[in-house]
């Protein structure tokens, strides 16, 4: 009942809010750049004397490291070679693929009122049975590789459906849940990376053998480039995702139990088995991540397969609004993000961690429109609430 | 009214699986260790023989497996809690009777270890109950011990003072706690995305400095003095009681007078009392002239000073300097130990002495060499909250008004 307030909130305000909650969140990161930036620390010790050698150290660490991270996402214009211009675009869209299909996984069930914090452990789950189906079979390409991804869409399926079966006899909450299996789900993918099942022969890491070649995600643009095949299983899957949600009748119910639980089961809708199917969709979407990572980008699996997309997708989900599109556009920048964050570290010496806080104050940001309108000193929208 | 099966049925489940352990308990006998070298008189080992041991503890936990399902079946009353604790006592007993067979375990130090790698998640539990009794719910408990823990290096480093630096974290603690109070109180933020997004903000903050400042400058600003231990005369030299509860650090101490004090608190003084109705029902409270908003900032906010002082523990206490994302998902725990102890100081610093346990398990069992993976006892502090929060052992349920926020109308 909290929960369709919240999404409420999310949806109400207006449209300028993300851009500004965007542009806010690069002005922290740029105060956080320049705090730490060796040369402003030396020309703050004598700013009294020199003002204007702070100032420029200042710009120079901050346009140094937000160019770096242009250069590292979309465009490198001082690339020697054509490839090299265009591959920091094709990075983001590497990145972008898991954070968006996670993300679309979490967009569906905040539409429906259930908090799904696990896409972290769905990922995995994902990422577990993928791997499994590319290691252990050997099939023709074209049987292959769909059962891999369907296998990684089972499995995130499977820990997510697991969480709404749990709160559907039980009534235990989701959050909590979901909380403790990201953990559980790590662990058991620890521990499975040390017994036969996956640890590769003659290895002592907890790392697999690469995944068979016939169940692997064909990259786009050859060699050159990490893109692969996830990324038109991500478009399809944000075309899919629309659709599921806003024309078919599964989807309604699911917005329904989002808006007015109680309405929905007067209208007799089916609220466990909502539950169950709403946690399930979103958990596959979660394990189609853990899937495209294992069978495109990694090609094996190993204990850090989930990265950090399960909690960068929570971030996607709120900031895309939990529209299909929105996620979209907020998996690219994220992914956009991440992708620039590597070459702002190399070139500039800033580390990556700052990617985490940019996002994290987008999103507290767009969580509270009144603070973004203060902050800028925009006007108040007229009461559009019923 | 029927009674509820599930714990009956969660009992006859356990005990299954406890009884395909006990036959295969090997080795002869189970040597425990009881002595330290600070005891007043020598102990001997006593010396059991682990099957015949094991088989008792079974005997235990059937027993109180027949009292539930007579109770629940034919009485048609609650089983009581104390059968329930009868039963993981056995369970307990009888796991450690199979991991420990054929070697010796140092039983007191081992449950000395475990307190002390208890104290961060007492700390934060003891914030979460602050937080959500108000009716904020707190999944920033991670965010508040990481800047704690962060803090108290820096501050403990440049002052060379271990006071200062737990001080600092305190502050630290409570800013922190100030960001999930204002979003969740003023800006009616859902408290579970502000609390979730606060982490990474820390995860990310913490990381950034720590690379960025710490780590260049690590003799001047990353290496803290640490917590001494402190024996308390007398009672420090009491067989397993003594090196225990009464050989610890300064924040093993503070972390007894915290219990103690938020118990109090809560559930003592009229200001506990204004506090946890403000968290059941705030228009209620609001109508008899408490101040809401108020009396969930102070509360939050506390809570969140304490959870500082509880991150200290990584960087004075266990490791002795600051790493990134080193609270490593204590934070989770520290909120898992709240729920499964029903949302009360005292029964969740209970279950944070269990997790603990469980932590420093996996350690004593690397030494003698185990047949359990140290991954399932990793585990374990997650499981026993699935299963609280999904009612298998008794009700599980929390504040009211917990992430509800309140607007004056």
């Amino acid at each position: 009942m909290k929960q369709q307030n919240l999404i409420r909130e999310i949806f109400s305000g207006n449209a300028v809010i993300p851009i500004f909650a965007v542009v806010a969140s690069f002005l922290f990161g740029g105060i956080l750049i320049a705090f730490a930036n060796e040369e402003v620390q030396e020309a703050s010790g004598y700013f009294f004397s020199r003002p204007g050698d702070t100032i420029s150290a200042v710009l120079n660490s901050v346009v140094g490291a937000y160019d770096a991270l242009f250069r590292g996402s979309i465009f490198n214009y001082q690339a020697s070679t054509a490839q090299g211009m265009i591959k920091p675009l094709t990075e983001t869209l590497a990145f972008a693929t898991p954070i968006t299909l996670a993300g679309l996984g979490l967009a569906v069930s905040f539409r429906s009122g259930l908090f799904n914090i696990g896409a972290q452990g769905q990922i995995i789950f994902g990422a577990m049975f993928a791997g499994y189906v590319g290691l252990s079979f050997e099939l023709p390409f074209l049987i292959h590789m769909p059962m891999a991804v369907l296998a990684g869409l089972l499995g995130g399926a499977l820990w997510g459906g697991l969480v709404g079966l749990l709160k559907a006899t039980t009534g235990a909450n989701e959050v909590v849940v979901t909380i403790m299996f990201n953990y559980v789900a790590l662990l058991l993918l620890t521990y499975l990376l040390k017994t036969p099942v996956f640890q590769a022969p003659n290895q002592v890491n907890p790392i697999s053998s690469p995944v068979a070649e016939s169940s692997r995600l064909p990259g786009i643009l050859g060699d050159g480039f990490r893109l692969h095949f996830g990324l038109i299983i991500m478009l399809a899957m944000v075309v899919a995702v629309w659709w599921l949600m806003h024309r078919s009748s599964i989807g309604f119910q699911f917005r329904a139990l989002g808006y007015n639980p109680s309405a929905a089961r007067t209208a007799g809708i089916n609220i466990p088995l909502t539950y169950i199917l709403v946690m399930a969709v979103s958990g596959g979407l979660a394990g189609m991540a853990g899937a495209s990572q294992v069978l495109g980008a990694d090609r094996q699996l190993t204990v850090g397969i989930s990265a950090t997309f399960g909690f960068d997708a929570i971030t996607v989900a709120l900031l895309g609004r939990n529209n299909p599109f929105g996620v979209l556009a907020a998996g690219l920048l994220f992914g956009g993000l991440r992708s620039g964050a590597v070459l702002m570290q190399a070139n500039q010496g800033v580390p990556v961690d700052i990617v985490l806080v940019v996002q994290s104050t987008i999103v507290l940001f767009i969580a509270a429109p009144p603070l973004v309108r203060s902050l800028f000193r925009l006007p108040k929208p007229k009461a559009v609430q019923a | 009214m029927k009674q509820s099966k599930k714990t009956p049925i969660a009992l006859i489940v356990l005990l299954l699986a406890a009884s395909l352990i006990v036959p295969n308990v090997g080795g002869e006998q189970l040597e425990v260790q009881i002595a330290t070298r600070t005891d007043l008189f020598p102990i001997p080992n006593i010396i059991l023989p682990s099957q015949g041991f094991a088989t008792v503890m079974l005997a235990l936990m059937l027993a109180m497996t027949a009292l539930s399902v007579y109770l629940t079946f034919v009485r048609n009353k609650k089983t009581p809690l104390i059968a329930v604790i009868a039963f993981s006592f056995g369970l307990i007993m009888a796991v450690l009777a199979w991991l420990f067979s054929g070697a010796t375990m140092t039983f007191t130090t081992l449950l000395a270890g475990s307190l002390a790698l208890a104290v961060p998640l007492i700390f934060g539990s003891l914030s979460g109950a602050l937080s959500e009794r108000v009716g904020i719910i707190n999944i920033a408990i991670e965010g508040q011990l990481l800047a704690g823990a962060f803090t108290s290096a820096l501050v403990a480093s440049v002052t060379d003072s271990v006071l200062l630096g737990i001080l600092a974290a305190m502050i630290a603690g409570a800013l922190v706690a100030s960001i999930l109070a204002v979003f969740s109180i003023k800006y009616l933020v859902d408290q579970i995305i502000t609390g979730v997004v606060i982490n990474v903000l820390i995860i990310g903050l913490t990381s950034f400095l720590f690379s960025t400042l710490l780590a260049d400058n690590i003799s001047l600003l990353n290496q803290p003095p640490r917590f001494e231990r402190i024996s308390i005369p007398l009672l420090g030299q009491i067989p397993v009681i003594g090196p225990v509860l009464f050989n610890q650090t300064l924040i093993v101490y503070l972390m007894y007078l915290a219990v103690a004090g938020v118990f109090l608190a809560l559930f003592k003084t009229r200001w506990g009392l204004r506090l946890r109705s403000v968290g059941e029902y705030p228009k209620a409270s609001d109508t008899v002239g408490i101040n809401v908003f108020r009396t969930r900032y102070m509360s939050v906010m506390i809570g969140g000073a304490l959870a500082g002082l509880g991150g200290s523990f990584f960087t004075l206490g266990q490791v002795g300097a600051f790493g990134k994302e080193m609270t490593n998902g204590a934070g989770y725990i520290a909120l898992a130990a709240l729920i499964f102890g029903r949302w009360n100081p005292v029964y969740a610093a209970m279950a944070a002495l269990l997790f603990g346990f469980a932590l420093n398990l996996q350690y004593a069992l690397q030494i003698v060499g185990s047949p359990l993976p140290s991954e399932f006892l990793l585990m374990l502090p997650y499981v026993l909250t699935v299963v609280a929060v999904a009612g298998l052992v008794g009700k599980v349920k929390g504040p009211a008004a917990a992430g509800k926020p309140y607007v004056k109308s």
